[in-house]
């Protein structure tokens, strides 16, 4: 059984005794007059993490979450609720609850749904279930062994496998009723090194919308640690990072956290609904030089930051933000496509049944271009060289971003020069890409780590870039 | 609008008799130990913005997460449903767990003789629930103050009334049971003046555990129209070394990354820039960082820790030296060491104010930064080295300037804490962190 609406059906409704009949009265409960817009979200979330350290496979968890999420629009107002209990008295006052910020009574409306299913981008298997306890402990030691076997310096080796099986049905109240079937797998592993005294770090990790299998596929696990392990032993040689604007190439992949944090968030369209953001107003106009081109694009099979549909039941798309400089659009939920007369982009999502949805991002980056990354590097007199980072953070209505290095170079004359100790880029995200020079041929996504955070809610997401070149952006170092 | 005392005996029984079903489940199963948390979490945030609603939240959550033990092999799991068939079903899901992790002469309960005796009560639990008019209201003469203070306000990301309370239950097969308390509330806004490219936002809240105790609406709404105000005309300045001050608000993230780097699983781990510093002097002779987890009424009271070990008043610096680490049992155990009762993080945790307010440290400096906002994650915990986005106020002959945006503060943490020149009587009350605003000498600011 791969059906999402079957699965659905037999983990979210059949075990609590509710019937689909019991969505619709709740629906109309919901959804009286003076409400635009409704939709009840059904989630079943089961996780597991184990984790190692010393050798040894010290800790397992296993979690079990479920509820119903309950919304009602009207205009600008949202009205929300939720209940982890699923039986209909529960749900029944969740819906009262939701629904009062409309408190015009009004009369009790009846919906008949048609089940949609949306082609599936990923595997509806238990990610859970798809290796024994045994072989799941087993590869956490074969990743510690390999990682101690790269190098005698390595001292320390920590690594955690997890997994989330999430099954969620939306009702909606113009009578869609959609279901999906979430997969999704991580490994990381962090090592520490060290060498006369001194300690560096290093992190790789990666996974996506599989079962455990894929992590065997290509010596996967294998090579996050021995990826781990070289990062940890370059900053084992890293010098004190400069400080000061200079020309920043920045390598393929998880680089492309820039385009997150400087023009993804901007482009939310809840933030230009309401002209917060620095990109408000600005579709047509020059924001980035003409070799940038930039999607999101949440339809890539098995990524982790696809989705079959989103959290409202809109099949997820592939949007383009930037078409050679020019900012094409924003990405959309239901709420702001319908108050910016626009239609959703399938970019609304939430945490949780507990979390109101939002317009987020799923797999942001920039389309390759036709530089050769070899010679953008050799086209760079004095400069940095940054090929993984640990993290960003913007602020959308100045348009500040910053993301922190993890592995980075000095250019000097066109050639690779000393590591240096990770230094935060901070940047201006209308002008930022601007001054990008050169793209390279090489996309790249990245590894399947990436986590958005947005009002406190939590979503796996993805980015990609080519090497690039961008003249002038300021490097956070303490070298004056 | 007065606080509502209600009837919570109810709900403390539910979640007590899941621990305890949990507890005998499992030592049914075989467990030789273990350990069961219980949470309910309940609230109301209302969001208004231009004048009208925007977003009504009812909250309600909760988790119960169970760990067993079978010898010096354990699990966990943990379930959001109560009912006694998901308790059950989530003690044998930590059992199955267990049957697969490896031994570990550390792991376990708490010591018998570390568990709280007397719990007192600290008077954490001011419930109020207001209704979303009374609430709304609030929120409408909050948002209306910041709107109101200056024609160069020009939008709004709306203003935000919450009130939330909780109670957790923690118990052992030790026999150790602890029932918790507590209340938040909360009121927040957030203004944008100026337009395009010259667009600044900031924000301002307060947050307590007794309404009364909230400041006014008007209060917030005035605080984030000023400090949002104060940022119109930022610039950049040319990268230099200048001593800074982290504005009270800020200030408290240089203590979050010392404690992280005194926290046991950093130390065990041998992956923080403060191994072996203990009686060490990290700090000038001046500072004095210390815990105080039985302030009545407290942010970040607790009389006992996330284990059920009691805890104490202690000095973690004094003299400027490192007298203590921070640590629950399964930490100490690696260190052969005593726990500090801190399994779940430290409690009001204070850094000793100076003499001086904010104003008479900025007239003391003749060229530095006063940062007021810090943006990413430019900590690395094992080396020290610090690397963060700033926006704040350029400081010239003891007086504020000019706005500055887009710059990066940058040094390491260990030459931060030596080179801190004065601390500020200007504590930020909001926060279970009791700190003013720190002065650091010679930080690398890059910019132009």
């Amino acid at each position: 059984m791969t059906d999402p609406l079957n699965i659905a059906n037999d983990i979210l409704l059949s075990p609590s005794g509710l019937q689909l009949t019991d969505i619709d009265e709740l629906m109309g409960r919901l959804a009286g007059n003076k409400i635009d817009y409704a939709d009840i979200y059904f989630q079943h979330s089961r996780q597991e993490g184990w984790s190692l350290e010393d050798g040894k496979v010290k800790s397992g968890s296993r979690s079990t979450d479920q509820g119903v999420g309950l919304r009602a629009v009207s205009g600008e107002k949202t009205g929300f609720a939720y209940s982890d209990a699923l039986n209909f008295s529960a749900l029944e006052k969740a819906a009262e609850a939701a629904r009062s910020i409309s408190n015009h009574g009004g009369g009790i409306s009846q919906i008949s749904f048609e089940a949609r299913t949306a082609p599936a981008l990923y595997s509806t298997a238990d990610p859970l279930t798809s290796l024994a306890s045994e072989d799941k402990i087993k590869l956490l030691q074969l990743v510690e062994a390999e990682a101690r076997a790269s190098d005698p310096r390595v001292s320390q080796v920590m690594a955690s496998l997890a997994s989330v099986h999430d099954v969620v049905l939306v009702a909606r109240s113009d009578g869609e009723m959609v279901a999906d079937v979430r997969p999704l797998i991580r490994l990381n592993i962090t090592v520490i090194a060290e060498q006369a005294g001194r300690r560096e770090q290093g992190s790789y990790g990666g996974g996506g919308r599989y079962g455990y299998q894929w992590l065997f596929e290509e010596d996967r696990a294998k090579s996050f640690a021995r990826e781990a392990v070289r990062q940890a032993l370059v900053n084992l040689d890293a010098i004190d990072s400069p400080a000061g604007t200079m020309t920043v190439v920045l390598g393929s992949g998880w680089p492309g956290i820039l385009l997150h944090e400087a023009i993804g968030h901007g482009l939310e369209g809840d933030f230009n609904r309401k002209g917060t953001s620095a990109f408000s107003g600005r579709v047509g106009e020059r924001v980035a030089s003409s070799v940038c081109t930039i999607v999101d694009d949440g339809t890539i099979p098995d990524r982790r930051g696809s989705l079959s549909v989103d959290d409202e039941g809109e099949a997820s798309q592939n949007t383009v933000l930037i078409e050679n400089g020019i900012l094409k659009g924003y990405m959309q939920d239901s709420l702001n496509a319908r108050l910016t007369g626009t239609h959703s982009t399938g970019n609304g999502r939430r945490e949780s049944y507990a979390h109101l949805p939002m317009p987020r991002m799923t797999n942001t980056y920039m389309l390759a271009g036709q530089d050769d990354p070899a010679e953008i590097l050799s086209s760079v007199d004095s400069g940095l060289y940054a090929v993984n980072f640990s993290g960003g953070q913007v602020d959308i209505t100045s348009g500040k971003f910053v993301f922190s290095a993890s592995e980075a170079y000095r250019i000097e004359k066109g050639k690779l020069g000393a590591p240096v100790k990770g230094a935060t880029l901070i940047g201006n995200g209308p002008d930022v890409l601007t001054r990008v020079s050169m793209v390279g041929n090489d996309l790249a996504l990245d590894s399947g780590i990436g986590t958005c955070g947005k009002d406190g809610q939590s979503v796996p997401v993805g980015v990609g870039q080519p090497t690039m070149r961008i003249d002038g952006l300021t490097v956070g170092g303490v070298e004056v | 609008m007065k606080d509502s005392e209600e009837n919570t005996t109810g709900v403390n029984a539910g979640l007590s008799d899941a621990v305890q079903l949990a507890l005998e489940e499992a030592g049914g199963r075989g467990a030789s130990s273990s350990e069961a948390a219980a949470s309910l979490s309940q609230g109301l945030s209302v969001n208004v913005r231009k004048s009208e609603i925007e977003t009504v939240e009812h909250t309600r959550d909760r988790n119960l997460v169970v760990s067993v033990y079978f010898g010096q092999r354990t699990g966990s799991a943990s379930t959001s449903d109560y009912s006694p068939a998901a308790v059950k079903e989530t003690v044998l899901a930590a059992c199955n767990i267990a049957k697969w992790t490896e031994e570990d002469r550390c792991i376990g309960l708490a010591d018998p003789e570390r568990l709280a005796k007397d719990v007192m009560d600290l008077d954490l639990y001011h419930p109020w629930t207001p209704s979303v008019e009374e609430a709304s209201s609030l929120a409408l003469e909050c948002e209306a103050s910041a709107l109101g203070a200056d024609a160069r306000i020009v939008n709004s990301e709306g203003a935000s009334v919450d009130a939330h309370q909780g109670v957790e239950v923690y118990g052992n097969s030790l026999g150790f049971i602890g029932h918790t308390q507590k209340s938040r509330q909360g009121i927040s806004c957030s203004v944008i003046a100026g337009v395009g490219d010259s667009m600044q936002r900031d924000y301002w809240y307060s947050s307590a555990r007794r309404l009364g105790d909230l400041d006014t609406p008007l209060q917030v709404g005035d605080q984030a129209a000023r400090r949002t105000l104060r940022r119109l005309g930022a610039r950049r300045v040319p990268t230099c070394k200048v001593p800074v001050i982290y504005e009270a608000p800020v200030a408290s993230s240089l203590l979050g990354h010392f404690i992280s780097a005194i926290s046991g699983g950093a130390l065990y781990r041998k992956a923080s820039f403060l191994l072996d510093h203990l009686d060490k002097k990290i700090f000038p002779e001046f500072v004095r960082i210390h815990e105080q987890p039985l302030i009545v009424g407290g942010m970040g009271s607790a009389a006992f820790d996330g284990e059920g070990v009691a805890t104490s008043a202690r000095d973690i610096v004094s003299d400027g030296i490192l007298r203590g680490y921070v640590l629950g049992s399964y930490s100490a155990r690696r260190l052969d060491m005593q726990t500090t009762g801190n399994a779940g993080g430290v409690h009001n945790l204070t850094i000793d104010a100076g003499d001086q307010n904010l104003e008479q440290m900025i007239s003391g400096i003749d060229e530095g930064f006063l940062v007021t906002e810090l943006i990413g994650f430019g900590i690395n915990n094992v080396t020290g080295d610090y690397s963060r986005g700033a926006a704040g106020l350029w400081i010239e002959n003891g007086e504020i300037a000019y706005p500055v945006e887009e710059v990066t503060v940058a040094g390491n943490l260990k030459d931060i804490f030596q080179n801190i020149a004065a601390i500020g009587n200007d504590v930020d009350p909001r926060r279970s962190t009791r700190c003013g605003s720190i002065l650091v000498e010679g930080l690398t600011i890059a910019g132009d």
